[in-house]
């Protein structure tokens, strides 16, 4: 396989058929690749988040992450947009459901797609990447520490998000759980609760939670950054996808 | 962890963000991952003024013990200020 890759800035059809922008990353051969939708943390579309959807191209998948703060901040830097978003009340959940489908549709329009899409997403998008497998059909989901999956969020949180453990009979795909076993939000308690929830609807899953670690681990740029549990993430996230968006 | 916890209020005022100084209108308090400050959670303020556009802000990212200094000194001194000048100082008075 080359190791050649192109990652630039795209864009594509959004929720309501707004056009948002997209950063895609491909590997640059003749093969038929599965995708990746990478959906950014909270702090926004960011360089670390740019260089996690330039992996899984580096790794053969074709990844896309869409900037889900285009419509807030256009061209604006990304903390200034996550700020933003912030002051908005955050990304409804309606709205991240049409951006990731419109994200799925543009890699399954590339020539090099074997035609099965996964989503991952980190901290937010965690929670975010289960809400689009409950909402979409997908072929693979991760869920890297997404709060509020389960719980019910701070009283008086002017934030649109909410807990969406009821939407769990919709999953359309098998689900990786990554989590920290000192994390709060998801704290262990609400992992095993969620795991009740998929146990109970039949769903196909598999969740790791490492010990030592808390939220955000697989952050490299952050103190929160465990490299064990980080690697020990990656490698389960390889496993993952090589079984389930293989052609 | 992302706490999601967001307080906003509307206010008056200015600052000077990266483009200069301009009119502020709205601001967020939030304690949350930072972007800069080399910690997991700071206590963060953007002043803000949605109108100008997301780069019209004001940042700040502050750990907690020195967030609580701050706002025990910014009643301080606006306790120890005239009364007069204070009345007088009110965006209504103007």
């Amino acid at each position: 396989m080359s190791d050649a890759m192109r990652a630039e800035t795209v864009h594509v059809r959004g929720h309501g058929g707004d056009e948002i922008e997209a950063y895609l990353a491909q590997p640059l051969d003749d093969a038929r690749h599965g995708g990746v939708v990478v959906i950014h943390h909270m702090p926004g579309y960011d360089e670390a988040t740019k260089e996690i959807t330039r992996k899984f191209a580096a790794h053969g998948y074709l990844a896309i992450c869409p900037n889900l703060y285009s419509r807030e901040a256009p061209g604006a830097s990304p903390d200034d947009a996550a700020a933003a978003a912030r002051a908005n009340g955050g990304v409804p959940d309606d709205r991240l459901v049409g951006d990731v489908a419109g994200a799925v549709a543009a890699l399954k329009e590339l020539p090099g797609s074997n035609g099965k899409v996964a989503t991952i997403g980190y901290c937010s998008g965690g929670r975010q990447s289960f809400l689009a497998a409950c909402s979409l059909p997908l072929d693979a989901a991760v869920d890297c520490y997404g709060a509020f999956v389960v719980g019910t969020p701070p009283e008086g949180m002017p934030l649109k998000v909410g807990p969406i453990v009821h939407l769990t009979k919709d999953l359309s795909c098998p689900l990786l759980g990554l989590f920290g076993a000192e994390d709060k939000f998801p704290s262990p308690e609400q992992v095993a609760e969620l795991e009740v929830a998929l146990r109970d609807n039949g769903k196909s899953f598999e969740f790791h939670t490492y010990e030592g670690a808390g939220h955000a681990f697989f952050a490299p740029d952050r103190p929160s950054y465990r490299p064990e549990a980080a690697n020990e993430g990656w490698a389960r996230i390889w496993d993952f996808f090589g079984r389930y968006l293989a052609s | 962890m992302c706490t999601y916890q967001t307080e906003m209020l509307e206010l008056s005022g200015s600052g000077k963000g990266a483009d200069g100084w301009f009119p502020v209108t709205k601001a967020t308090v939030y304690f949350d991952h930072p972007v800069h400050a080399p910690a997991e959670h700071t206590l963060n303020v953007d002043l803000l003024n949605p109108g100008r556009g997301a780069a019209a802000r004001v940042a700040m990212e502050l750990d907690p013990a020195a967030a609580r200094r701050l706002a025990t000194t910014i009643l301080a001194v606006l306790d120890s200020a005239p009364a007069a000048v204070l009345a007088a100082s009110q965006p209504s008075a103007q």
